[in-house]
């Protein structure tokens, strides 16, 4: 579909003078990419597609000059986005620029004696691993996924399992470069006002380059674990609180479908790195062997209704009674323990094409109440959430816009198609706002702007950083756009 | 920006007093709406509609600001500049295109100008609009598009064939827009209801499978949650307006109505 005046090579000339051509846009048809390759986007839950340029800079000039030229275009900026593995639209920006950060891929350097790495912001922590493991290296952070970048765990401060001893991500970062919207390359160092500004900041102070990260020394690429069955939410609380500081590592994964007495019924499993005499005997030759099994991926095109109260529910009684009433000392593969879901590629696929939300907050240590409550509502709701995942975080981070916070932390996933799922999460987020507690954004994809200032009481320092900084909005988000960051 | 939900921020309303428009405004209004736009002919019947949506955003604690915007079907020379102005505004998550006119068959066959008027509403002046609309979304990169047909577009029948040629045309184009808009991130939704009980049929008989402005409402919240391309008012009307399309002509023209 064009709207633009055409003439025929071979047709014969024309006296009359062309009509002017009016504006550039006018002249390009509805479907003609403009510049740079136009793709529609989502996060890892699928919803709210929109479309942007992306562009996938190899080295620091080429990230430079991209910058630059959001900068010259002036409307609707640029973010930087990594594998994608936020679940909202945090690496998302509707008709502007999406700045591929995968393409920045190389390993700087590996100061083993200092136990620290410098990598660009593209690097996976999967690839973090396979290089680093057989160094007898370990990531200090690893959330649930390998498949995030380095750039995307500084943005989003992550967390992983050891959050109550270590704290997230960006407390092991010595430095980082940042590409800010001037075009200028900063070094940054924590304490800074930007690094933490940058920590947690969901790309919205620039496009992170390069990080030096401080290194957990390991022996080998084994896990020993602990796991035991809880019958009920309070048991499971209270044998957190007296016994996680005793494991760097501890989850819980809690049937939200049970109800009655059973409700919050939960497999806790803790642990640490194994020491070789902990390991099976066909590991001991190869301790530091890091080969993550691979099974075929989720299919594309499932329908959306697979994951409804009655499989989920089976689904859970199932998990929860297979794992053993109490366990101690397994020796467990590195992959298994952290990432069980990396194994399917493309495991998002199973929620079909409504796609889902992720929908995570922070509650008090004070407040479990608070926690009872949301538990409560969700089982009396029957929601067909698998995989909800409870954990307790341990002292606040430095980043303003970090999401930990002293407090236990509740995750689950919801198909989005449910009926009436948008007002029954808002219940739910009032209930969190309530008590001081918040959401995290890289998991957002739909919560109220109103409630951002009460969660993160540091966002008008955030804004007017921010504002000082990148007055034009080079750097801006379709998160940023929805909730007005 | 649309949530997860497909829940609208933004809306833009082209036909602001067209009852299934408000209908549409009503089910979509949520706290999240942060701005509402009635675009149409000036008249206090638009105004008193914007009233009433105020009325209905602060029952619902909405701060959502609702504004009424000049717009004639009939002046494409204007839309260009009346429309831009709305998206220079900010982002608009929702376009709602829900004007139209019935005509009155008898009458309109024999006055070839008010035919030629209708046309010229119901399909030239939503032609040029979405147009506009539609490059407006494309820039933003995100955003639904709604465009009101009607099961009359399906096949053409002797008692309104006059509506049923414009919707039929603007039905095309819609489907086709989508297609061109496919992969921008800009969301085209064809809603075909049925006879709809409002102002514009009043005095009629309702025809089988009479639906309401609020079943449209509800149907078009549903069908941009889902991202669909076309939706029926009542469902049921699909494999009813299936059967009827692949019915022998000699039998088409003789049913009633």
């Amino acid at each position: 579909m064009s709207v633009s005046h055409q003439q025929s090579p071979r047709g014969p000339a024309r006296t009359a003078p062309l009509p002017e051509p009016q504006r550039p846009s006018e002249q390009a048809g509805l479907s003609e990419p403009e510049r740079g390759r136009t793709r529609l986007l989502t996060g890892w839950g699928r919803t709210a597609p929109t479309g942007a340029r992306v562009h996938r800079p190899r080295t620091v000039e080429e990230a430079v000059a991209a910058v630059d030229a959001v900068r010259e275009r002036g409307a609707r900026g640029s973010i930087p986005r990594g594998l994608g593995r936020a679940y909202g639209d945090a690496a998302q920006n509707a008709g502007g620029t999406v700045l591929d950060a995968t393409g920045l891929d190389r390993i700087r350097a590996i100061d083993l004696e200092a136990s620290t790495v410098t990598c660009e912001a593209g690097v996976s922590l999967h690839r973090l691993m396979e290089v680093l493991l057989p160094l007898g290296r370990f990531v200090p952070v690893t959330p649930g996924t390998r498949y995030v970048t380095v750039g995307g765990a500084v943005g989003a401060d992550i967390h992983g399992k050891n959050h109550h001893v270590s704290g997230s991500f960006s407390r092991h970062v010595v430095s980082l470069e940042l590409l800010t919207a001037d075009g200028r390359v900063r070094t940054l160092a924590p304490g800074d006002p930007l690094f933490d500004a940058t920590a947690g900041g969901m790309g919205l102070t620039g496009l992170v380059l390069s990080v030096t990260l401080r290194l957990l020394p390991v022996e080998t690429s084994w896990m020993t674990v602990d796991t035991e069955r809880l019958p009920d939410l309070d048991t499971l609380l209270s044998r957190m609180t007296e016994s996680d500081h005793r494991y760097r590592y501890s989850v819980a994964w809690i049937d939200l479908l049970a109800r009655g007495p059973a409700a919050g019924r939960a497999v806790l499993t803790r642990g640490d790195h194994a020491p070789p005499a902990a390991l099976p005997r066909h590991a001991r030759r190869a301790p530091l062997a890091f080969r993550p099994p691979r099974l075929p991926p989720a299919p594309r095109g499932l329908p959306s209704g697979l994951l409804r109260t009655s499989t989920v529910g089976a689904f859970n009684r199932l998990w929860y009674h297979k794992a053993p009433r109490s366990r101690t000392g397994e020796p467990q593969r590195l992959a298994s323990f952290f990432h069980p879901l990396d194994g399917v590629g493309h495991w998002n696929r199973i929620y079909g094409s409504a796609g889902f939300v992720q929908w995570q907050c922070v509650v008090g240590h004070e407040h479990d109440d608070a926690l009872r409550r949301i538990v409560q509502r969700i089982s009396r709701r029957s929601c067909p959430s698998f995989l909800a995942v409870l954990k307790r975080f341990g002292a606040a981070d430095p980043g303003w816009l970090s999401f930990p916070r002293p407090g236990w932390t509740l995750a689950l996933d919801l198909p989005a198609g449910l009926p009436g799922l948008g007002a029954f999460l808002d219940t739910l987020d009032e209930e969190v706002a309530a008590v001081q507690g918040r959401l995290y954004l890289a998991k957002d994809a739909r919560m109220r702007p109103e409630l951002l200032p009460v969660m993160y009481p540091e966002l008008e320092r955030f804004r007017a950083l921010r504002a000082e900084l990148d007055p034009h909005g080079v750097f801006t988000s379709d998160l940023a756009r929805r909730l007005g960051i | 920006m649309k949530d997860a939900f497909g829940t609208p921020q933004s809306l833009l309303v082209l036909g602001g007093t067209s009852e299934i428009a408000l209908a549409t405004v009503r089910r979509l209004l949520t706290r999240r709406t942060r701005t509402v736009w009635l675009a149409g002919r000036p008249s206090p019947r638009l105004d008193e509609a914007a009233e009433q949506l105020r009325a209905r955003a602060a029952e619902q604690g909405a701060e959502a600001r609702v504004h009424t915007v000049p717009f004639d079907a009939l002046a494409p020379d204007d839309h260009e500049e009346v429309l831009g102005k709305v998206f220079a505004e900010g982002d608009i998550d929702l376009v709602l295109l829900a004007f139209g006119v019935l005509g009155d068959q008898q009458r309109d066959e024999a006055d070839p100008r008010a035919a030629e008027r209708l046309a010229r509403t119901n399909y030239a002046g939503a032609v040029s609009s979405s147009l506009v609309c539609a490059r407006a979304l494309r820039t933003q990169g995100h955003g639904s598009l709604v465009v009101l047909s009607s099961v009359a577009a399906e096949r053409p029948r002797r008692a309104n064939f006059l509506y049923g040629s414009s919707k039929a045309g603007l039905d095309a184009f819609a489907h086709g827009l989508g297609d061109a808009l496919h992969g921008t991130g800009v969301h085209v939704l064809v809603v075909r209801p049925g006879f709809v009980a409002t102002r514009m049929t009043e005095g009629m008989e309702p025809a089988p499978f009479a639906t309401t402005p609020e079943a449209v409402a509800e149907a078009v919240a549903h069908g941009v949650r889902r991202r669909a391309r076309t939706v029926w008012v009542p469902g049921v009307l699909r494999p009813v307006m299936s059967v009827l399309r692949h019915l022998p002509h000699a039998v088409f023209r003789r049913l009633p109505g």
